[in-house]
């Protein structure tokens, strides 16, 4: 098994809030291989989004608070890292782009200034190599007139454009992995086209690893090698991405595909929606997250809290029922 | 044409939005979100409008309903044309023709119970009094499969799904035969669009309901419509049923919009061929000489700047605007 490049185990995470304690993540384990393109699949307020921002030291505390687990990224943890640690690692080795690209870019500074300032901070470069470097960063993410786009402002780019500018500038430092944090949400569907386009071309260029963060299923599919479904805080399932459409086991993502039509669809298509929502948090589930909204729930769902099983070979499932028999697996 | 099939008849619709300058608020120019749209739509039909954002898609809907006074063009609906009639005719008329709006946390009245906001078209309307308006509310709720003894509560205690339901018994309350649906299900997510996508179809057999159904998701569209019509910068380029459209599109961008949408299928996902169009869609305020499409065609020649294709009928029933379709029959 090759070496994990970044190895997530037991990970909880947990909010204050007026209402009281959100346990947003319960428990997360996962790990990420060299060059590979892992998608994070879920709806909003699974905690997909939480993990990712653990990871990367950037929950706000309070009212957020690690609980437990560690995340160990080359050989070191980067839960138990101080601030200045992380920030040599954030930025460098681990790069972001975040869903709305209008606020995670600063509107009074201009998109070279920005660029520039990764490739000062860690690659200790003079402002006049960086201001080189992020012509050729601008180019790379193919923005036209790169040179002279430098001195503008966020709010002279389009979405689509501005979204490349962030893509560039998580690359900037040439990262071991790239942070994706539903980067094409906000977009159009012409635009979204354009950027997984770019980043699957960037992928194979310079071989970083990924992880795709998003609740489309159908951006998943084109993108992704390997799959991670959260629901309630947990990941209740994690596959190949092939093996995943053709032979998805839980309940939660069998209805979940089930609910999703298809453009390429032909004459009318059933959609088979899940009954009820996603569930609060406000409690430390002792049962099955999704067992008020399964089919297939059985009097033990209610009990006990599944754990994640291996069923197959990289394909892991965190539930009591086999739903091919409808009988306890 | 005076096919007693048609409900709605929509000829060269034109919204202008002016746009004003200087102290004493000179007109200087103007965003031409809708420029000249004709369509039908048939009795008990669902018409699909898409497009992707700022195309006029949501200004149509608007237009239609008379929410927006159009600058030109006219609405024909039940024999009347709406941007003829004003004041109590008009009043009248809006009973028949309701609205379903995009953000179910922005169109309830935070301050009024579910009861009130739901009873509200009735009492406003003067077809119910007051004891007969619960009972309709009671009746309303249960049609939308929501607990009748919710009415005492407010918009805020329910979850995104539940608060469209709300959304769809208010505009259902006055019987109407038409519901302009405005993105109606891309705020929800994913497991809960289903929900309210198979109830809109049931209403819809149940009352015999025409919809002109807006949205950006062309896999939805694709799943609720009969016809579909595609929008551009202003304009539909291309309107045909909902099979032959998604099997055998014939304007570019229809085609390029449709190869662009994600599939949740990995397999389907790497074999198919996309056409990403270069650039972003331009200003509405500002529009490209002749074919509206040109700047961003991969097929676009010297005439398409000089004059606008005609929305033409190239089969029965397909409409194209487009100088080259025939090449694609």
């Amino acid at each position: 098994m090759p070496e994990l490049l970044l190895d997530v185990k037991g990970l909880e995470t947990t909010f204050k809030t007026p209402d009281g304690i959100v346990h947003a993540v319960n428990g997360v384990s996962f790990g990420l291989k060299e060059g590979e393109t892992l998608g994070v699949v879920g709806e909003s307020g699974c905690g997909k989004s939480v993990t990712m921002l653990s990871v990367l030291g950037l929950i706000p505390s309070p009212p957020g608070k690690i609980k437990s687990g560690t995340a160990h990224f080359f050989g070191r943890d980067l839960l138990k890292m101080t601030t200045a640690e992380i920030r040599q690692i954030r930025g460098a080795q681990i790069g972001m782009v975040f869903q709305d690209p209008m606020t995670s870019l600063n509107p009074v500074l201009t998109i070279g200034r920005q660029l520039e300032e990764p490739l000062v901070v860690h690659l200790g470069m003079t402002r006049a190599q960086a201001a080189i470097r992020a012509a050729e960063l601008l180019t790379m993410v193919g923005i036209p007139n790169a040179k002279d786009r430098l001195s503008d402002y966020p709010h002279q780019f389009s979405g689509g454009m501005r979204q490349r500018v962030m893509i560039a500038m998580a690359l900037a430092c040439s990262p071991q992995v790239l942070i994706a944090d539903e980067p094409t949400t906000a977009l159009d569907v012409t635009i979204q086209a354009q950027i997984t386009d770019l980043v699957k071309r960037l992928r194979s260029e310079l071989g970083m690893a990924i992880i795709w963060i998003t609740h489309d299923l159908g951006v998943v599919a084109g993108l992704a090698q390997r799959v991670i479904v959260m629901y309630g805080g947990f990941i209740i399932e994690e596959s190949m991405v092939n093996e995943l459409y053709v032979n998805p086991t839980h309940p939660y993502t069998i209805g979940l595909l089930g609910s999703l039509p298809r453009v390429d669809a032909s004459g009318h298509e059933i959609l088979t929606s899940i009954e009820g929502s996603p569930p609060l948090l406000y409690e430390k589930p002792t049962r099955c997250p999704f067992a008020p909204r399964c089919k297939w729930a059985m009097e033990r769902c209610w009990k006990e809290n599944p754990t994640l099983e291996t069923i197959a070979p990289d394909h892991r499932v965190a539930c009591w029922v086999d739903v091919k028999t409808g009988r306890a697996r | 044409m005076a096919d007693s099939n048609v409900l709605i008849r929509v000829d060269n619709l034109v919204k202008h939005f002016p746009i004003m300058r200087g102290l004493f608020q000179k007109q200087v120019g103007a965003v031409r979100a809708v420029d000249g749209v004709s369509f039908e739509v048939k009795r008990g039909e669902t018409l699909g409008l898409v497009g992707e954002s700022g195309c006029g898609k949501s200004t149509t809907g608007r237009a239609v309903l008379q929410l927006y006074r159009p600058t030109s063009g006219s609405v024909h609906f039940d024999g009347a044309d709406l941007t003829k009639i004003k004041g109590e005719e008009l009043r009248a008329m809006r009973r028949k023709m309701q609205m379903i709006f995009q953000d179910p946390y922005a169109s309830l009245n935070p301050r009024m119970t579910v009861g009130e906001i739901v009873r509200e078209p009735l009492i406003v309307h003067n077809v119910a009094i007051e004891s007969e308006a619960n009972e309709r509310v009671k009746q309303l709720l249960e049609l939308v499969k929501l607990n009748p003894s919710f009415s005492t509560r407010y918009p805020h205690e329910f979850s995104g799904g539940q608060r469209q339901r709300i959304g769809i018994a208010r505009a259902l309350a006055l019987q109407p035969s038409f519901i302009v649906c405005d993105e109606p299900i891309s705020a929800l997510d994913v497991s809960i669009q289903a929900q309210v996508v198979n109830l809109l179809e049931e209403l819809q057999k149940e009352f015999n309901l025409t919809y002109l159904f807006i949205a950006h998701d062309l896999s939805m569209v694709r799943h609720i419509s009969d016809r579909v019509a595609v929008m551009y910068l202003g304009v539909i380029v291309e309107l045909a049923t909902r099979d032959e459209l998604y099997s055998h599109p014939l304007h570019p961008y229809s085609q390029a919009l449709l190869s662009a949408v994600p599939i949740p299928d990995p397999v389907a996902e790497t074999a198919r061929q996309r056409i990403i169009l270069t650039g972003d869609p331009p200003s509405p305020a500002n529009p490209p000489s002749g074919c509206r499409f040109r700047t961003r065609c991969p097929i676009a020649e010297a005439k398409c700047a000089e004059s606008r294709p005609d929305f033409r009928e190239i089969k029965p029933g397909h409409f194209v605007a487009c100088f080259f379709a025939d090449r694609y029959i």
